[in-house]
């Protein structure tokens, strides 16, 4: 799309978004069906139940909870988080319909639910989006309510479902790849996505295929009181490629609702894996009431040659997030990539990063990180680069930048290297800066507000990361952007 | 235009101009010359109300309003531009995204609705080729790896874009060479009209001889201490500073 459709695109955007503070804010008056608060082995056999799943399944689930019973919460980020009660969640809810837990097509799907989705901008009817056709698995609270496109797919044998279908579908392929990149025993949170996941996505893109269109799973929180635990696995046979994009957003509430989810990616050789988020979750209020505990677990496995995986983020919501997108690169001259755009308001915690391990010949990594801090927030970026013994000719580039709005917030940097290999390359830049006086004279001069001159500031200094993004979710997120930084002035 | 009467202010804590008078007509282009520490960059800044300048005592009055009462961007709204004499780089901003933002910025104040992104881009494109600059000016980032030359060389581009009433140029042909001179001075010659004034803030005559002024002004010590035609500006040129302090 030309830089003259992009400009209209996001003009008009930016004007729908500015005219609220969270417009994904409001809840959907649908009756749901919400198992009562409470965890233990008797509510994993009821989740498993409701998705009439197989025995190994459940078997997968209740080790994952009795392993996790073992576990310590993790301290080591750089996050103030509250205890969280566990017995006080619950973990599963589905809107009341039939056909919203198996719905055949999307004429069944209940129309409030549509309205919802059409009120977030993702509308479900298959017509051509701004950007072109984009499919879409629509996940609400702890089931999919529809997935788009699926016959156009199918005929190229793309599998694109929600995750309770393919293990119904297509259990092989789920029994085969499940937990091979995030064991269910990998850390806390993702034992306990493992032991009482709900839906999520499931991608399979045959050998050779280039995915016709872009993929997306936009999820929802609508319920109060309850957990989302999503699990999504996408696996990119030999010389195929695909993009895929999520969404997520949740109502304005005074309580903290907790999101666990963990995302597998596996790449086959000559593979290319491209994976974007704009995650929006309620990041809570101005004085730090409410929001969403964001405690994600993502990873790809570049096990084929020449594989490749490239994360795409722009985190703005959450009141914490704690979310490390990372790349194991097995085959040789494989690469991962980690671009990440984190902005923290009020009394947001955010710490994120990415893990680079290195393990095939001749593998590449690039991380490019952007920090922006406001009000009273902290936001910290937490990285590894690993270079095992055999990992000959490893490169890494990683570049972390953070830029503070305001007296009272905090960016920090852990950036940790690894290498057993002496003939490895390994690069690291960083730089913290704030709004120069400069700049914000030069933009007054020009007839520039205070507040659009700190958007368009901001705006340029996460350019490198929204260029990597698919045109419509760029727009989104420079928007989206925009509307976190209301009040970053005054 | 612009009357400022009397005035005294400081940049940061520091007096630098000490009553300063000085009247500009719709059309008039005003050099101002001066030695280093004179206060014309103060002057420049002052007018465009950058923040680190204060005027204690005096007034200037711009097309009938209170010119120090107003915000910067309000001033830059109402038709004041200044040519900045180290304009600053923003990565990651193109230059044209920069540019309608303002554009719009300033319609937007003055009551106008935004002008759409495909006129605008015919807008500026036409611009510059009526300066003779090249179009990869707007894809690039705001002055970011910009040579000395093309930086100034933007400032005058922003110009032609935004239309200002008073334009205020700070040293502009500093750190030219001969050609860049004559771009930027083509660029303002163009620009001239009967109801634009210029305030050229310069060092050297040398500028002067591609822009024809109404007026020479010569700041001394925060005050202006001589004015005259172009010829004034070759008497200095001739004679150094030190003849009029004396």
């Amino acid at each position: 799309m030309s830089e003259l459709n992009t400009n209209v695109v996001e003009n008009q955007l930016v004007r729908e978004r500015a005219s609220q503070r969270y417009k994904e804010g409001f809840v959907t008056d649908i009756k749901s069906i919400t198992i009562p608060p409470g965890l233990n082995e008797d509510t994993i056999r009821l989740i498993s139940k409701k998705k009439n799943e197989p025995e190994w399944l459940l078997e997968y689930r209740l080790n994952a909870y009795r392993h996790w019973l073992t576990m310590p919460t993790p301290d080591w980020a750089k996050l103030k988080v509250p205890e969280i009660d566990f017995q006080a969640i619950s973990y599963y809810s589905s809107p009341e319909t039939k056909a919203a837990n198996a719905p055949k097509s999307l004429d069944e799907v209940d129309p409030r639910i549509l309205e919802t989705y059409e009120k977030l901008g993702v509308p479900l009817h298959e017509r051509e989006r701004l950007a072109g056709v984009v499919a879409v698995d629509a996940v609400f609270d702890s089931v999919s309510v529809g997935t788009t496109f699926r016959k156009e797919l199918a005929e190229v044998g793309v599998i694109f479902c929600s995750f309770s279908e393919a293990v119904k579908d297509h259990p092989e392929i789920v029994k085969k790849y499940l937990s091979t990149v995030v064991s269910a025993r990998d850390n806390y949170f993702a034992a306990l996505n493992a032991a009482v996941f709900s839906d999520g996505s499931f991608v399979y893109i045959p050998k050779g295929v280039r995915c016709p269109m872009e993929l997306s799973t936009y999820f929802r929180i609508n319920a109060n009181h309850t957990g989302q635990f999503e699990r999504t696995l996408i696996v990119a046979e030999a010389g195929s490629y695909v993009s895929y994009l999520e969404g997520c957003t949740a109502p304005m509430r005074d309580e903290n609702q907790l999101h666990a989810a963990v995302v597998e990616l596996v790449a086959m050789d000559d593979a290319t894996i491209k994976y974007s988020t704009v995650q929006n979750w309620y990041p809570g209020d101005e004085n730090g009431v409410g929001g969403i505990y964001n405690f994600v677990t993502k990873r790809g496995n570049c096990l084929g040659k020449n594989s490749k995986i490239s994360w795409t983020q722009v985190e703005t919501g959450s009141a914490i997030t704690w979310k490390y997108p990372s790349c194991i690169l097995r085959g040789d001259n494989s690469s991962g990539e980690f671009y990440s755009v984190a902005l923290t308001n009020n009394y947001q915690q955010a710490d994120t990063g990415t893990k680079m391990i290195h393990i095939g010949k001749n593998t590449k990594s690039t991380i490019i990180t952007k920090g922006i801090s406001v009000g009273k927030s902290q936001n910290s970026y937490r990285g590894i680069v690993r270079v095992a013994k055999g990992a000959d000719n490893a490169r890494n580039f990683s570049q972390c930048d953070s830029l503070l709005i305001g007296k009272e917030c905090g960016a920090h940097t852990f950036p940790y290297t690894e290498s057993a290999n002496m003939t490895a390359t390994l690069e690291h830049e960083a730089t913290t800066s704030k709004i120069s006086e400069d700049q914000m004279n030069y933009c007054l001069q020009r007839g520039i507000p205070e507040e659009e001159a700190i958007s368009l500031i901001v705006d340029g200094f996460c350019k490198q990361v929204f260029k990597e993004l698919p045109m419509e979710f760029a727009v989104e997120a420079k928007a989206l952007l925009d509307v976190s930084l209301e009040g970053a002035i005054g | 235009m612009l009357e400022i009467k009397d005035i005294f202010a400081k940049a940061g804590d520091k007096e630098i101009l000490k009553n300063l008078n000085l009247s500009v007509k719709p059309g008039e282009v005003h050099a101002i010359m001066g030695p280093n520490g004179s206060g014309k960059s103060t002057m420049g800044n002052l007018l465009a109300g950058m923040p680190h300048v204060t005027a204690t005592s005096g007034s200037v009055t711009y097309q009938g309003k209170d010119l120090l009462q107003m915000e910067p961007e309000d001033r830059a709204a109402e038709g004041v531009f200044l040519a900045f004499q180290y304009p600053v780089e923003i990565p990651g901003v193109n230059n044209m995204y920069f540019l309608r933002t303002a554009y719009n910025a300033q319609r937007k104040h003055r009551g106008e609705e935004n002008l759409d992104s495909a006129s605008f881009l015919r807008m500026v494109k036409e611009k510059i080729k009526q300066l003779h600059m090249s179009d990869d000016l707007l894809k690039r980032p705001v002055n970011v790896g910009f040579s000395g030359g093309e930086k100034k060389r933007n400032e005058v581009f922003q110009m032609a874009v935004l239309e200002p009433n008073l334009a205020i140029m700070d040293e502009t042909d500093s750190g030219l060479d001969i050609d860049a001179l004559r771009v930027v001075a083509d660029g303002v010659n163009q620009l001239r009209s009967p109801d634009r004034s210029f305030i050229i803030i310069t060092h050297y005559q040398r500028l002067l001889d591609y822009i024809e002024p109404d007026f020479v002004h010569v700041l001394v010590d925060g005050q202006i201490v001589k004015s005259g035609t172009k010829k004034l500006a070759l008497e200095l040129e001739e004679q150094g500073y030190g003849w009029l302090e004396n």
